[in-house]
């Protein structure tokens, strides 16, 4: 008995315990978020389109997510025959884990992070880097055609936006001096990296939407060519956790951009007043922001074709990117301007 | 594809395809995503229309033309009532033409309005065919009120329109015509512009001249390769040689182009719409040859024979001499229309129905022919198909 209450109580387990605690308090707020925010962007696009938007279920469709989850829950799951079994199954729950994961590093506010580490945007990185797997595999698994198509447009678009988008992250990485996420926000007090860098910004902005898979550059699951894309063959909670992760990546994405660009948990201006609003609200409100943009695009532009986005991956934000970085080290160094 | 070992892609597109724009299957060879060989399967609505119609009197024939392309339905009973009536050899009242020539026009931006921001969710901007459908609606109201159907109307009668338009229903028309603009405006705002949209549809399935004509093009197909082509134009029917419109034509032939000429078409027909309520004349709406047209109601209580007309009439129906026709409006897809060959009978010999979208139909291959997949859904969509009419 005093072994267990001994166990129970050594430093290693109540570490533990406090992780799993902390985890807990940044993946249910989350989901819940994620939840919403297929309810928000059906409801703010409905109001730019004159319609209503769900507003049956609860008031003002507030319990629309979770009828939908249950109508989901209640399908039943097709595992077509001519399918992959393993990694049909395995896809969705790797893009669904991955947007998750990637949560542990983003600060929420001063000290308010799971895992401080000191590379944490790598890190960030090579997660949201990992998440062209779950597609692929969708795609492949699947062993049908307009999966296939979807998985291999998805694939060919991560990559070469990711490119540009790792450009964008040096540019950011020279101007805070540090690899790591709280050192970036703390860097930008006074003035957020959107002012300076303004038009890594907008490649930024852009490229998460082309990392995502979010309007106009949503081919993978291009409605109107490829029925949905790589997840054509998905059903019931399979599919959900494809959606799921869809929109946890977003809200990642907008937390992302709001970390690098938009100060994080910092007040738009340094005066004390803002301060007393905390750090958290701050960073939910830019990351709302960032995601009313999202939503906003979806409704307005068409949709690019596939060699299109291509070339503009390839042809205008590479190089240009690419020239930035080298502009803003030039300017850096020539004007003494570097972090210390 | 130069390896003979290695098979071309082959894909099913439909007909359970959000962009088949119905019932369309096209089966697509493909070499990665660009289409080396479309062939468009057809058939899956056949109804055979034109065979039902030759055993229906024809009164009763003229609804099945409501129900060819369904989202113009008024457009395509008039070719039938004009060909009924040429053989016939009867005139139609003033108000008659005129009312029919609004309500042609109206048909007409409900096909446009359709077909444009269909066209746009196609290439992804999904936002103006949700704003179109708005404007749909009030149009098909107005459908409603003259005919009591909003989409199958029935309305166009051999010798004129069934019945006289309800009190405040013009007024209604040119409050929503002064403001309809409007509307157009910010549909050309949300694309006519959008970098995105032109990338997609500028240079995408050109059709030159030639070929549109060679491929029997009509409507606002040909006329954005260049033709100035317009029935209502080169040969008028009803009052449309007094009415003051420009037929818009486009240079280069392409997804682009088809769509700016149908956005001008959509002012032009506003004019027309404004004109006819303007010049409104009074009087009869239908023909008062009443071996044809229905008697008044009052009439059959008092006169004999306006009570045996109105028996044989929705018995035996009218017999129309012996004889063909081809007569062809201008149906807002292009020309749409009907040779009628009459035996004597009451009911139609053979009617034929040339619909304008079987030919754009057949040139599918040719047009998306190196162009990508996403390209062969910008085509589709500019090309304003409708399967109602194409299988028949």
């Amino acid at each position: 008995m005093e072994m267990i209450v001994n166990f129970l109580t050594s430093p290693a387990v109540i570490a533990l315990v406090w992780i799993v605690i902390k985890i807990f308090a940044v993946i249910v707020p989350l989901l819940i978020a994620v939840a919403y925010l297929t309810l928000a962007e059906r409801r703010v696009i409905g109001l730019m389109q004159l319609r209503k938007g769900p507003n049956i279920v609860g008031p003002f469709g507030l319990f629309q997510p979770f009828a939908d989850a249950l109508k989901l829950l209640s399908k039943e799951t097709i595992l077509p025959s001519g399918a992959s079994k393993t990694v049909f199954v395995i896809a969705p729950m790797l893009t669904f884990v991955l947007s998750l994961v990637a949560w542990a590093v983003i600060p929420f506010g001063e000290g308010m992070v799971i895992a401080d580490v000191n590379i944490g945007i790598l890190y960030l990185f090579a997660i949201s880097s990992l998440g062209v797997y779950g597609v692929i595999m969708a795609g492949w698994a699947s062993n049908s055609k307009y999966p296939f198509l979807g998985a291999m447009r998805s694939a060919a678009q991560m990559i070469s936006y990711e490119v540009s988008l790792g450009l964008v992250i040096i540019t950011v990485i020279m101007a805070a001096g540090s690899l790591n996420l709280t050192d970036i926000v703390m860097a930008q007090k006074g003035m957020w990296f959107c002012i300076p860098l303004f038009p890594m910004f907008v490649i930024f902005f852009i490229s998460t939407l082309a990392e995502t898979n979010r309007a106009p550059f949503d081919l993978p699951e291009g409605e109107s060519e490829l029925v949905a894309g790589y997840f054509v063959e998905y059903s019931s909670m399979s599919f959900a956790l494809f959606f799921l992760g869809e929109y946890a990546n977003m809200i990642l994405m907008s937390g992302m951009t709001a970390t690098l660009f938009l100060g994080g948990w910092l007040p738009p201006f340094d005066w004390p007043i803002l301060y007393v609003i905390p750090g958290v609200v701050w960073f939910v409100l830019k990351i709302t922001l960032v995601l009313f943009l999202f939503i906003w695009i979806r409704a307005t532009t068409p949709r690019y074709r596939y060699d299109q986005l291509m070339r503009l991956g390839w042809k205008v934000f590479l190089p240009f990117t690419l020239i930035f970085v080298v502009l803003t080290g030039g300017i850096l160094l020539g004007f003494g301007l570097l972090p210390q | 594809m130069t390896d003979p070992t290695i098979k071309p892609l082959t894909m099913n597109f439909g007909p359970q395809h959000p962009a088949a724009h119905g019932v369309l299957r096209l089966v697509l060879e493909m070499d990665g995503e660009v289409i080396e060989r479309a062939d468009p399967h057809i058939g899956l609505l056949h109804r055979g229309t034109e065979k039902l119609i030759e055993h229906k009197t024809y009164l009763q024939a003229l609804p099945y033309f409501d129900r060819l392309d369904y989202v113009s339905p008024m457009n395509q009973e008039h070719a039938f009532a004009l060909a009924i009536e040429k053989m016939l050899q009867i005139e139609v009242p003033r108000r008659g033409q005129y009312i029919r020539v609004l309500y042609c026009e109206i048909g007409r931006i409900l096909n446009h309005l359709l077909n444009l921001t269909t066209f746009a969710i196609d290439v992804g901007a999904m936002t103006p065919l949700l704003w179109g459908f708005e404007e749909r609606e009030h149009l098909m109201e107005f459908y409603e009120r003259a005919s009591g159907a909003r989409l199958h109307a029935a309305y166009f009668r051999p010798g004129g329109v069934h019945q006289d338009l309800p009190d405040g229903l013009l007024e209604d028309i040119s409050a929503w015509a002064k403001r309809f603009p409007e509307y157009i405006d910010d549909l050309e705002g949300l694309l006519t512009e959008n970098r995105i949209f032109k990338q997609r549809t500028v240079d995408i399935g050109v059709v030159t001249l030639d070929e549109a004509l060679d491929l029997g093009f009509s409507g606002p197909c040909i006329r954005a390769s260049g033709l100035p082509w317009d029935l209502r134009k080169s040969q008028p029917y009803d009052v449309y040689d007094e009415l003051d419109f420009d037929i818009p034509t486009g240079k280069t032939g392409d997804c682009y182009a088809r769509y700016l000429v149908r956005v001008e078409e959509m002012r032009q027909s506003l004019r027309i719409i404004h004109q006819c309520i303007e010049n409104m004349p009074s009087g009869a709406v239908l023909a008062e040859d009443h071996k044809v047209t229905p008697p008044r109601r009052d009439d059959m209580k008092t006169s004999m024979e306006s009570l045996i007309h109105h028996f044989k009439l929705y018995t035996e129906g009218f017999h129309v001499p012996a004889g063909a026709t081809y007569t062809a409006v201008e149906a807002p897809k292009g020309e749409f229309g009907v040779y009628l060959v009459s035996d004597g009978s009451n009911k139609p010999y053979r009617c034929k129905i040339r619909a304008p979208g079987f030919y754009f139909m057949a040139s599918i291959d040719q047009l998306s022919r190196g162009h990508m997949l996403a390209d062969s859904v910008a085509i589709l969509g500019s090309l304003d198909v409708v399967f109602g009419e194409i299988d028949r």
